[in-house]
């Protein structure tokens, strides 16, 4: 920031003053205004911005301490300094205590100025640097990154909308690949702690014995190889979210520990006995049946009820199957991007393959199967040859033995693949509309 | 450049005046004289700081100076002061006429230190030249050494030196080519 771009306005009834810091700002390449008294500093505010004023608090009319609070009313990122005599020294602390950045008395030691000024400017500075930083991060933070247009997927982004606002706790259902850690970013990235951190904990990767020091931490020597005191997860969390992905796999012990510490927002690290107090939302994960859990007794009803507060289903692929076009040009675009290949689109046999593909590993196994058709492909669009040699099978033949039941899982296949577009199935079928009506009424199938 | 004149206001030493009227004269490429003070000084003392104004010494020199003269700057012994400031080491006018830079401050015996006439004479040589360059316009320069940096301290006097940086100097003589030349250098 130069100098010429930061403004100081001088308010003092005293014309020496006005003239002396005038001059002496002036000579530091400050933008310089001064008023001798309220009125005309409001006035000096409504023409253009200010970073800095120094108000004189004592003033006839309006106060420099009445002054400030408008000043504030007009632009809060104003930066006051108080000028006093050292008689009104109280009336300073007081402006203090209503948000001036500091006072000086007159007369002031030039070194003093100097360096009241230069901290008025770095804060102002940082500030404004916050704010951009801030900005970014929404931008960077949008929940642009759940990409579906189907009915089922803009159920989840409401309610990802409305639960992110609430600091309630959430879990996330879904087969493995659905994006469940996307939601749980979506719901941080939304909520008022997006500025701290959110904090993946995977209970099903670490090993049982390391999990409860990642969660807790550990002071030094609090086992053998604890040679530093470690920060735990729950610590790193503080401010922010804690998402436990696959929280079905979590052992017993930790579950009582982990209810213990979302009840209480306190724990000890391991081997330490200074309490931590935390404040994160808890949100996690899972593809288990945890309700059978609960009944089968490997999962604590207390926890899971304390944990099920708010539940978001992400539905799999393959009942989503209007997503697979969006989901299938959101990953090529990417990694055209990062491979820097000129390949922009995908050939319609290869869009047709995609969308009758049932995806067990769901969106995740869909970006892979993408990734690779860009690594094998060659401009200026990925081919059926392009994908993964287990979409290249033929689709799987239905388990059935009558004549009956293949023509009736067949039909189904069609319809789902076109999205029940009786024309299009039709066509595929090579049978007339009114015969494809009429056994869609004989098999009794609903959309 | 116009000229510009040197005046003592109270006591200062012949040799000093003639040091300062040579470096100020080869700074400013101008021509420089010495000039007696043509104003009672004890009008601008304030007995209540026991200091004297140095705004009104500006308005002092300016009104004895008439249009065909150029700069001035008055060179003083005594503790100078604005109102809303303890104490100045100088004043200038910002694009104007008058100067004036004042010694009191600038003795290390005022800092309990050993006097030392060769270290006080380069600190007035370098505030002179400093509050003389804001009559030509120059505003502080962030260069810790040229002569244009503010300096708050004595001790930071002595840190820069006594002539102004490029951009400084491009800024004097903009069309000296070889001060533009070094400059985009």
């Amino acid at each position: 920031m130069n100098k010429s771009d930061i403004g100081i306005l001088i308010v003092d009834d005293e014309f020496s003053v006005r003239d002396s810091l005038g001059r002496w700002f002036k000579e530091d390449g400050f933008r310089v205004a001064t008023a001798e008294n309220a009125n005309e500093a409001l006035k000096r505010m409504q023409e253009q911005s200010w970073d800095i004023a120094l108000v004189d608090i004592k003033m006839p009319g309006v106060s420099g301490l009445e002054l400030q609070r408008r000043i504030k009313e007009i632009d809060k990122n104003v930066y006051v300094i108080i000028i006093t005599a050292y008689a009104s020294v109280e009336s300073a602390v007081q402006a203090l205590k209503e948000g001036a950045f500091d006072y000086v008395t007159k007369p002031i030691d030039p070194d003093d100025l100097s360096h009241l000024v230069q901290n008025a400017i770095k804060q102002r500075t940082l500030a404004a640097e916050n704010l951009l930083l801030r900005t970014k991060i929404e931008e960077l933070s949008k929940p642009s990154e759940i990409i579906g247009e189907s009915p089922q997927m803009k159920k989840v982004m409401e309610l990802v909308k409305t639960v992110a606002k609430e600091d309630t706790t959430v879990m996330i259902r879904g087969e493995s690949g659905t994006g469940k850690e996307l939601v749980a970013r979506a719901i941080h990235n939304n909520s008022t702690r997006r500025y701290f951190p959110l904090i993946p904990v995977n209970c099903g990767s670490i090993p049982e014995g390391l999990l409860e020091s990642e969660l807790f931490g550990h002071e030094k020597g609090a086992f053998t190889g604890a040679q530093y005191r470690r920060k735990g997860k729950f610590e790193m969390a503080n401010g922010g979210t804690i998402f436990f992905d696959e929280i079905g796999n979590l052992d017993m012990k930790l579950q009582v520990d982990l209810l213990r510490v979302i009840e209480t927002k306190q724990f000890t690290r391991l081997g330490g006995e200074q309490v931590i107090n935390v404040d994160f939302r808890v949100i996690c994960a899972t593809n288990k049946n945890l309700e059978k859990a609960v009944e089968d007794g490997s999962f604590r009803e207390d926890l899971y009820y304390r944990l099920n507060v708010f539940s978001v289903f992400i539905p799999p692929l393959r009942e989503r199957r209007s997503d697979i076009p969006l989901l299938a040009q959101h990953f090529l675009l990417q990694y055209a991007l990062s491979m820097n290949k000129k390949i922009n689109a995908i050939s319609p046999e290869a869009l047709d393959l995609l969308i009758r593909y049932d995806w067990p590993g769901n969106v995740r196994e869909l970006q892979n199967a993408i990734e690779r058709a860009m690594v094998v492909g060659k401009p200026p669009c990925i081919r059926i040859e392009d994908l993964p040699f287990q979409l290249n099978n033929r689709p799987k033949l239905p388990e059935a033995d009558s004549i009956a039941e293949v023509e009736r899982q067949h039909i189904i296949n069609i319809l789902d693949r076109t999205g029940w577009n009786i024309t299009r199935s039709a066509e595929i079928l090579k049978i007339d509309r009114v015969t494809l009506y009429n056994k869609i009424e004989k098999y009794g199938l609903r959309k | 450049m116009s000229a510009i004149a040197v005046v003592p206001i109270g006591s200062v030493a012949e040799g000093l005046l003639t040091r300062l009227a040579k470096s100020i004269g080869e700074t400013f490429r101008s021509g420089v004289s010495h000039q007696a003070l043509r104003f009672d000084p004890s009008v601008a003392f304030d007995s209540y700081r026991n200091q004297y104004n140095s705004t009104m010494f500006l308005s002092l020199l300016l009104n004895g100076l008439d249009e065909t003269e150029g700069r001035i700057v008055g060179v003083t012994d005594y503790d100078l002061f604005v109102p809303v400031l303890t104490f100045v080491f100088g004043e200038a006018q910002l694009n104007g006429r008058v100067a004036v830079v004042s010694s009191f401050r600038l003795r290390p015996e005022y800092y309990g230190l050993r006097a030392d006439r060769a270290l006080l004479e380069g600190r007035i040589e370098k505030e002179a030249i400093h509050e003389v360059g804001h009559t030509f316009g120059l505003l502080h320069c962030v260069d810790p050494t040229c002569v244009m940096h503010s300096s708050t301290y004595a001790e930071d006097i002595d840190l820069k030196g006594s002539s102004p940086c490029r951009r400084c100097l491009f800024q004097l003589f903009p069309a000296d080519s070889a001060a533009t030349v070094d400059f985009f250098q």
